[in-house]
């Protein structure tokens, strides 16, 4: 916490950059967006805000939990300490883009039937989480899903369960991948 | 109990709306949009205790954009649950660091944040109270006006000019004459910090006020929208009729959404904005410092036992630093009077429990209702006791458990209805292979290797905490496809209520459950009344009001049947949405033929469309002696133990959770796979009052960890190596199909049994949390010094 807040002083950095627009171009869920935005606007504002996606969650603003976290170039991300401009040209992936063909994803179904969710709120965040890891990681064994959602903050269901959900949806769409 | 086959019952049933939840489309009040919004910034107290000297908004007011300034001279309304002392802004002092002094609504988030930053207040800062003996001295008073405020008589006993804000009493038995009998007195005092609740999703709320009437139009995350709309009725001097509340989904609530918070304040600024929707989504760090939080706790605890380890006389103070204002907090001391010895049978017991004012973030009902805290005292008490006595810790909780026959401390009858501890603690303890606590020598042969293992066991209990005359309703209709529709006033903010509930509907009315649908969104003008979404008490009212509902459904289309099928109630049956004859099962009538009334081959119709009701009141309960505290304060309880196996790091002090085993009496699991997931999530938050969470002040009030950043909640790395829930089934003969609630219940006792391991372990025993890594590292050096 800024030592001059309360006190009257302008401590808000995010306040009116006073830059002009600029123009900000990426893929979003398979989409091409172009926009002119504030130069200081953050990923998860540009998300939520301008294209109007509000699966994507702000949990803390400041990059500790999670909610906010999507796939920008393969990597799950903090979108609310990433600068919209930071997207520049990238491939962005929201909860919004998970389902393959109209249905759900084998993920998706696994969170559903081991009961990997309670208020929901950390899940659009969790599912980016496990995805980027499943995607550079297809067979992960507990400590590396652990670690890949360290940075998650659920308050409802212990882990346990989201932790059986990705095992079990890695498990799956391996045999998938076999059959196919 | 005979075994029964349900269809629904007991059956691991998928969240009803978890598709929702996992696609992205389940909608929260922070993602709601309306035309001409308006979006609010309040600036807050740096101070936790000051005098408001001046206010210049006049920067502010002029920046383009500003719709509407606040200050709390605009707004002379007082909210309050119990004690009506609180102010929507802080007017003439202000009583915590984060309180809300100014509001400011503009047309986007940036402008208001910008036009807070202009806003110029000069406080005279003051002298505060910052800890339970400042508090109890009284030498500065945190309500000066404590003498004239409102409140509950009778229920509530705020002390003149102090800052007690309740003090509520169990007298039983004979305290003096049961110190007398006892061979041994073991007294001992534990605290813990205030924590914060940390939903993921942080309060929010819009309101929409109509300028010409005294309507207002509310959407909100709170768990209690029929509490908030009774409040702000109240507290704006309007009818009921005229608010509207509508939640959302809700990211979480863990007892701080209950009770009114950011709701009137969005509507007097609608108000003052001509009546355009006014959002305001706290940031995490007012989540901290100006959303209320657990009250951090002080127990006292003096306890008589005889040789052979039966306990003659308790006597307990419980002091809760309860924070600027009452809220909840002084319902959570109130539970503690029927609550506050654990599940025991004590004959002789005094029990003092204080609420009181300081200056710090006010504190509000948390997951557990201060049994937690209690069980803190308590739990870590019984070990402590059976340490002096040289007896198992085991052995010394089944002496004194409560059994049927025994009276609780308000002096309620347990019965062999009423659940059973001791098959909790007996379930615990083979779990973990409880063999009593190691030696000296032991822990000695292992010092070498660094680390330390050690097993501790804790018993538990909770009956919710609520007024006597609680009720809840639920309507259901059926469309005419046969589907079922469910309206309640309960809000699922992730504790499975709706799934629940759907389940229980299918059952009675035997039929597959994609066809019941819980309406979401609860909006107090179409749902019926619940009282609140608190106290582990849905599953068992709302279960039961669903079930009559359901049996009324029933019934009115065997009404409709008997008449289409020219016979009486007495001879139909129903199963798999038909109705029909017993004797005859091909004579029968589908579901869905009765759903808009019954119609005839030649176009005659009869009944007409089916809508049924359900209510439930708890019964037989009623208002505790204003003396004694002696009464029947509870609906149903539920019992429950852990039984833990740690590992402790001696050089860096941290706990690594080997196995912790948790069982729980809830008379029938309606859903295991949920109340699993209520186990799990229940046992790792309380881990986190055990182990890392916690409030630091500064000397003169200032929180000093409001983030993530330094007040982390645990991650998926501090999760137990092994988690078990055992769900034990005595059934309740009320509860729906037997079944007791067991929400709140996880998180109890989980920092007791850490505690009693930590001595097993080490031979140490611990009377503050949490038992962070530092604090255990300082305790093991200044033991081996």
């Amino acid at each position: 916490m800024c030592d001059k807040h309360n006190n009257g002083v302008n401590c808000f950095s995010h306040v009116d950059s006073g830059l002009p627009e600029v123009m900000l171009s990426c893929t979003v869920n398979g989409e091409n967006v172009c926009a002119h935005i504030d130069p200081t606007m953050t990923l998860l504002n540009f998300l939520r805000r301008d294209l109007k996606l509000f699966g994507t969650k702000e949990g803390c603003g400041e990059g500790e939990c999670g909610a906010c976290t999507i796939i920008m170039n393969s990597s799950a991300v903090n979108s609310c300490i990433i600068l919209a401009l930071e997207a520049m040209d990238a491939n962005i992936i929201t909860v919004e883009g998970l389902n393959k063909n109209g249905k759900i994803s084998i993920l998706q179904r696994e969170f559903i039937s081991n009961d990997a969710l309670q208020c929901g709120f950390c899940t659009p965040g969790m599912l980016m989480s496990a995805r980027a890891l499943l995607d550079r990681n297809p067979e992960p064994d507990e400590s590396e899903i652990i670690e890949a959602i360290a940075g998650n903050f659920c308050r409802c269901t212990g882990y346990v369960p989201i932790i059986k959900a990705i095992t079990s949806a890695s498990k799956i769409e391996r045999e998938g991948m076999k059959n196919d | 109990m005979i075994d029964k086959e349900y269809r629904h019952i007991g059956k691991p049933s998928d969240r009803v709306e978890a598709l929702e939840k996992v696609t992205g489309q389940a909608t929260y009040t922070a993602d709601l949009e309306f035309p001409g919004m308006l979006y609010a910034k309040c600036l807050y107290s740096p101070y936790a205790r000051a005098e408001i000297v001046s206010i210049d908004v006049s920067q502010a007011k002029a920046l383009p954009g500003v719709k509407a300034i606040l200050v709390g001279d605009d707004i002379p309304y007082l909210v309050g649950l119990y004690m009506v002392d609180k102010r929507i802004l802080a007017r003439g002092t202000v009583r915590y660091q984060g309180e809300p002094v100014v509001a400011v609504a503009a047309v986007d988030e940036k402008t208001a944040e910008l036009a807070v930053s202009k806003i110029k207040i000069e406080y005279k800062q003051l002298p505060s109270i910052q800890t339970i003996d400042e508090a109890l001295e009284g030498k500065i008073l945190v309500h000066e006006d404590i003498n004239d405020l409102e409140y509950i008589k009778g229920v509530f006993f705020p002390q003149p000019d102090s800052n007690i804000a309740s003090w509520n009493k169990t007298i039983k038995g004979d305290i003096k004459k049961g110190f007398e009998e006892a061979d041994l007195i073991v007294e001992n005092e534990l605290t813990l910090p205030a924590v914060a609740h940390a939903p993921m999703e942080t309060h929010v709320a819009i309101a929409q006020a109509d300028i010409y009437t005294n309507k207002v139009k509310i959407w909100s995350s709170t768990q209690s929208p029929f509490g908030v709309r009774k409040l702000l009725a109240k507290a704006l001097n309007i009818s009921t009729a005229d608010i509207q509340i509508t939640v959302p989904y809700v990211g979480g609530g863990f007892g701080g959404k209950a009770g009114i918070h950011l709701e009137p304040l969005v509507a007097v600024l609608s108000r003052a904005c001509k009546g355009r929707p006014v959002k305001l989504v706290a940031t995490r760090e007012e989540e901290f410092n100006q959303l209320p939080s657990r009250a951090g706790m002080r127990g006292h605890v003096k306890t008589g036992v005889k040789k052979d380890g039966k306990i003659t006389a308790f006597e307990i103070y419980y002091d809760w630093d309860s924070g600027a204002y009452a809220d909840y907090g002084v319902n959570v001391g109130k539970s503690a009077t029927y609550s506050g010895a654990g599940p025991y049978e004590i004959p002789n017991i005094e029990l003092h429990s204080r609420t009181l004012y300081t200056n710090k973030v006010f504190s509000t009902a948390y997951r557990g209702f201060g049994h937690l805290e209690t069980h803190w005292v308590i739990e870590r008490q019984m070990d402590m006791v059976a340490q002096e006595l040289g007896v198992d810790p085991y052995e010394f909780r089944m002496k004194n458990i409560l059994r049927p026959g025994c009276l609780t401390i308000s002096g309620e009858e347990i019965t062999e209805n009423s659940g059973s501890p001791d098959e909790c603690l007996a379930a615990v303890a083979k779990e973990i292979g409880w063999t009593g606590y190691r030696s000296v020598a032991e822990r000695r042969s292992n010092i070498n290797t660094g680390k330390l293992r050690g097993k501790g066991l804790a018993c538990l209990q909770k009956a919710p905490a609520m007024p006597p005359h609680t009720s809840t309703s639920a309507i259901m209709q059926m469309d005419d496809d046969g589907n079922v529709r469910i309206m309640l006033g309960v809000v699922d903010i992730g504790q499975g209520a709706n799934t629940i509930m759907a389940q229980i509907a299918a059952e009675v009315l035997d039929m597959p459950i994609e066809k019941v649908k819980v309406m979401w969104d609860t909006d107090t003008s179409r749902h019926p009344y619940d009282w609140s979404t608190v106290a582990s008490k849905y599953t068992f009212m709302g279960g039961n009001a669903v079930k009559k509902c359901a049996q009324n459904l029933l019934l009115q289309m065997k009404e409709m049947a008997a008449q289409a099928l020219r016979s009486s109630i007495e001879d139909l049956a129903h199963g798999d949405e038909y109705i029909y004859l017993i004797h005859h099962k091909n004579k029968r009538i589908k579901y869905k033929d009765l759903a808009l009334g019954y119609a005839y081959e030649n176009g005659n119709g009869i009944g007409g469309p089916l809508i049924a009701k359900g209510t439930y009141m708890a019964d037989g309960l009623t208002f505790l002696d204003p003396v004694t505290g002696q009464g029947y304060p509870a609906l149903d309880w539920t019992f429950g133990a852990h039984g833990v196996e740690i590992e402790v790091d001696i050089e860096t002090g941290d706990i690594q959770i080997i196995k912790i085993a948790s069982a729980f009496d809830i008379g029938q699991a309606i859903n295991k796979k949920l109340v699993e997931g209520q186990i799990m999530g229940g046992v790792l938050q309380g881990i986190g009052s055990a182990i890392i969470e916690g409030y630091k002040f500064s000397p003169e009030g200032k929180l000093m960890n409001p983030s993530f950043t330094d007040n982390k909640i645990p991650t998926a790395k501090d999760i137990p190596m092994e988690m078990i829930p055992i769900i034990i089934e005595n059934p309740q003969p009320d509860g729906p199909f037997g079944a007791r609630g067991v929400g709140e219940h996880p998180m109890i006792s989980v920092p007791s049994v850490i505690g009693n391991a930590l001595y097993d372990a080490l031979g140490i025993n611990f009377y503050k949390l949490p038992l962070s890594p530092e604090n255990v590292a300082l305790a093991i050096a200044n033991l081996l010094e």
